[in-house]
């Protein structure tokens, strides 16, 4: 009983991450008393993102994300992909928008339809297909440069920025990936397009994984600078991240592009 | 494409802005790392070598390096405290003032007061040894972004002891200004030591 308290409890409290998986998990449920039915699977799949990206933050394991390498880059594996594309593919507009008060609802043609619209062609070029990708594997490769990485995992301020760039980045290129509304903001890409923009960013991450893998340096000094979570080899510790940040990363393009496949073969026998 | 286009510009642009996030900590100038802004001041609450409680402020008035260890550590420790005690006897020559270095014991369990003390003569007058109940130890390290842990105990009840390998290093004032890590050369430690006793 009592580990289980240790586990649950967060080993760094962090408000705006517990106030966002609160308010994620609130306004779904509301919009579902309200009459959206998503669904039991993208329910479910909503759900399972969300709680996956607190698990991985406001438990204990963050304090293994924090000494460890290898829980580090299961961390930002939960974070970058596997929550966010579990999030984007319930598709959970409609569901939170139904959730909103009309007069919320109404504010992007109330008085402040400039700040939206500013907004909206920000988000549209960050959307544009190419800068997803750069962006998508860039934060990867930026937060994995040494010097950077041992910044970030040295300023407890600088640990959250980056875990909120994880998290953002990856609810923006895997919502551009399921997007299926036609009145959506998000450019509507072709199949195709979404799996080309797929392959093309597993590549540069499968590079990346077998880099730090196959190193028979020690890349990231900060763990041994800081100590780890219990005494073990650096290098095999570097070796399990590296395989993280290789094979499952690489694997989540090839699950969404036959999601994204499966979807298309749908469509088709809807409209015959 | 126009996207091109976009991609161009706005690349360079968030670069720029993630450089400067990161650029305004850590302080430069420093010949091993500067961590102005990215830790907090030195502040604790421990038992010392001599049994007495120490406190940061008891270390206030000079620069203080602060290494987390243990005494059975067989190989981190001796030599992190035979290179600091290098550095400070080469930049303790020219300077008025005093330097100090602080030898957390992460191992309450086997470090006494009285081996602490013997552990610490060995190197140099300018270390001094402490320590606290785990809990407590937990906190600091905490403070500090590092962390320890304990192996499985072999047949002779001896256990490995994971540690930080860093040094601390907080200026007069209990500022955080430098980390020194196993890759600093003790010249570059000598420099950056006397850089921070002098202002």
């Amino acid at each position: 009983m009592n580990t289980l308290v240790t586990w649950l409890q967060p080993w760094e409290p962090s408000l705006p991450v517990f106030a966002a998986c609160a308010l994620a998990v609130s306004l779904y449920a509301i919009g579902m008393m309200r009459g959206a039915t998503p669904g039991f699977w993208p329910a479910l799949s909503y759900f399972a993102g969300v709680a996956l990206i607190y698990a991985v933050t406001q438990t204990h394991y963050d304090y293994y994300s924090q000494y460890l390498f290898s829980a580090h880059r299961l961390q930002h594996l939960v974070l970058h992909h596997l929550g966010p594309f579990l999030i984007a593919l319930a598709m959970p507009a409609t569901v939170l928008a139904t959730a909103l008060p009309a007069r919320v609802r109404a504010w992007p043609r109330g008085p402040a339809a400039p700040l939206f619209g500013a907004l909206r062609r920000v988000y549209r070029i960050l959307q544009q297909p190419f800068i997803a990708g750069v962006l998508f594997v860039g934060v990867i490769y930026f937060w994995l440069t040494p010097e950077i990485h041992f910044d970030a995992m040295l300023s407890i301020d600088l640990y959250w920025f980056m875990n909120w760039t994880m998290l953002l980045d990856g609810l923006l290129f895997w919502w551009l990936i399921f997007e299926r509304n036609d009145q959506a903001v998000t450019p509507r890409l072709s199949p195709g397009r979404r799996i080309l923009l797929l392959a093309l960013i597993m590549p540069p991450q499968i590079a990346l994984g077998a880099y730090i893998t196959f190193s028979g340096q020690n890349l990231f000094e900060i763990y041994d600078v800081c100590g780890r979570a219990f005494p073990i080899d650096p290098l095999l510790d570097q070796q399990i991240g590296g395989l993280i940040t290789w094979i499952p990363a690489a694997m989540m393009s090839v699950m969404a592009a036959i999601i994204v496949l499966a979807f298309r073969l749908q469509g088709r026998d809807s409209d015959a | 494409m126009p996207e091109h286009s976009v991609g161009r510009w706005i690349r360079p642009v968030l670069m720029l802005a993630l450089a400067l996030v990161l650029g305004a900590c850590g302080g430069s100038g420093y010949q091993t790392k500067g961590i102005e802004g990215l830790l907090p001041d030195l502040a604790f609450r421990l038992t010392s070598e001599t049994g007495e409680p120490l406190t940061a402020e008891d270390l206030r008035g000079a620069p203080t390096v602060v290494f987390f260890g243990f005494t059975h550590c067989p190989d981190v420790c001796p030599t992190a405290m035979a290179r600091i005690a290098a550095a400070t006897e080469a930049a303790g020559e020219d300077l008025d003032g005093d330097l100090q270095v602080l030898f957390v014991s992460v191992d309450p369990g086997r470090d006494t007061p009285q081996r602490l003390a013997d552990y610490t003569d060995f190197f140099s007058d300018r270390v001094t040894g402490a320590t606290a109940s785990v809990e407590q130890l937990r906190e600091l390290t905490k403070r500090y972004r590092a962390t320890f842990g304990y192996g499985e105990p072999n047949e002779f009840g001896d256990y490995n002891v994971s540690h930080s390998s860093a040094m601390y290093v907080f200026d007069a004032r209990g500022q955080a200004r430098a980390l020194f890590r196993p890759s600093d050369s003790v010249t570059a430690m000598a420099a950056d030591l006397r850089r921070i006793a002098e202002g």
